[in-house]
């Protein structure tokens, strides 16, 4: 497939192995924070041959992983209401709550249906005038303006009976609270190539500058993310932090516009919580007052949710780059993806799914 | 999450007023919403993100990394073929 096939090449990956081979001097920590490059690099096997010297480690790059258990659980109570159809993408639906998932509220007779696009959960509004139609707006800045458009489209048509329970994350207040933790190991970034595709990357500037780390939006294909670590790993030897393209087919400096000016239409920026993490100031969206007539959160009262994390978990480490996924002690043995205790297991671009299903498992 | 896959506008219409277009995978024919890339004409190559086409994809940049390291690529082979 066109603009696919290019960057599967083994012969031009292996051309650019090599020089990164040729490159390295010195011990460095890479992160990649996407979760789709995390699973690129494990299913194409580039950790296994990348120099002894370069450590990736993975990112939080995962909207379904760092989702707030709150959250989940009031999607789930929400969920569970009558007159509700319930919408989500599908990745959603296994994540585990306190007690359950959608997928159970499901199978106990709750509405609850997997949508490709925002849009189409609209659409279910429109057929459905008597059900109030609820959309799980989770996602990076990538997800973000097809969910506003969902809004700004519903509030165009007069469309009263859809709303969006959102849990939005931004990516770089996430990249500069962990370069800013004490325990930070991280030392250069491959930059999520779908968000700068949305975003640009001007705010990397900055981060770059003030933590002395190059960042490298990249791609998602093996020689996409090859090229990427090469271009980390050649500014690292070479002493230089700056803000790199690598994935010049599709990101622009200043990004796609139109999508960012409808974000801000619909969407504030505001605090929010990630799973196991913690809450980052300025990392996240909601919705604005003006469209506050399709906010979820405040359409439905829920009642008080007590939370519950499973204590065995490590997700949070493991999202900072702290700690690998067979370093945990549940992995593989109580969490498995079908019985899964963290977000990290459920999703198919957590960590943890990727490292069970390309069996890394460690010592 | 984030995925997003390359696809080829083959058709470009108006929906309840949104700018729809339909995109091909390889054979596979789906529906996209377009109005994020005001610009986009029919024979382009965008990438497609739940239902949203978010880029469209630049082909002399993919040829200009692709040439970079076609000749790279020749330097490499004849230092290998040196030792
Ligand atoms: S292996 Fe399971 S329990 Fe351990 S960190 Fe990953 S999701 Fe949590």
């Amino acid at each position: 497939m066109k603009y696919l096939d290019e960057f599967r090449d083994p012969i031009l990956a292996k051309k650019i192995l090599a020089e990164i081979h040729k490159t390295v001097t010195k011990p460095w920590v890479i992160m990649e924070i996407c979760g789709g490059q995390t699973h690129s690099i494990i299913r194409n096997g580039i950790d296994q041959v990348l120099p002894k010297e370069i450590e990736l480690v993975h990112g939080p790059g995962c909207p379904v992983c760092v989702t707030p258990l709150e959250i989940i659980d009031k999607a789930i109570a929400i969920a569970g209401k009558p007159n509700v159809i319930f919408t989500s993408f599908g990745d959603m639906l296994r994540v585990p709550g306190s007690k359950k998932d959608l997928f159970m509220v499901k199978s106990e007779g709750g509405d609850v249906r997997t949508v490709y696009s925002p849009l189409e959960a609209l659409t279910i509004a429109k057929n459905n005038p008597k059900k109030e139609v609820v959309f799980f707006a989770v996602g990076f800045e990538t997800t973000a303006p097809g969910n506003a458009m969902a809004i700004h489209q519903a509030a165009k048509e007069g469309i009263a009976n859809f709303s969006e329970l959102v849990s939005h994350v931004l990516v770089p207040p996430a990249m500069e609270a962990l370069l800013s933790s004490p325990e930070n190991r991280v030392q250069g970034y491959l930059a999520a190539g779908h968000v700068c595709t949305i975003m640009g990357w001007e705010e990397y500037d900055p981060i770059a500058e003030k933590y002395q780390v190059p960042i490298v939006p990249t791609g998602f294909e093996p020689v996409d993310v090859l090229e990427g670590i090469l271009l980390v790993v050649k500014q690292l030897e070479e002493g230089r932090y700056e803000v790199e393209n690598q994935y010049l087919r599709s990101v622009k400096r200043e990004g796609n516009q139109p999508a960012q000016e409808l974000i801000s239409k619909i969407y504030k920026i505001t605090d929010r919580k990630w799973r196991g993490i913690g809450e980052i100031p300025q990392s996240g969206l909601s919705i604005r007052e003006q469209y506050s007539a399709y906010d979820a959160n405040l359409k439905f009262s829920v009642e008080d949710i007590q939370t519950n994390e499973p204590e065995l978990c490590i997700s949070g480490v493991i999202l900072q780059g702290l700690k690998k996924p067979n370093e945990c002690p549940a992995f593989g043995k109580e969490c498995t993806p079908t019985t899964p205790l963290g977000a990290t297991m459920v999703s198919s671009e957590g960590a943890c799914a990727a490292y069970y299903k390309y069996q890394r498992m460690g010592k | 999450m984030c995925l997003a896959i390359p696809g080829k506008v083959t058709e470009i219409y108006s929906e309840n007023g949104i700018k729809m277009g339909k995109i091909d995978y390889s054979g596979t024919i789906n529906t996209a919403c377009l109005e994020y890339l005001p610009e986009i004409k029919v024979g382009q190559y965008t990438l497609v993100h739940a239902g949203f086409a978010l880029s469209i994809l630049n082909d002399d940049e993919v040829k200009k990394s692709l040439d970079a390291w076609e000749e790279l690529g020749e330097i490499i082979n004849d230092i290998d073929n040196k030792s």
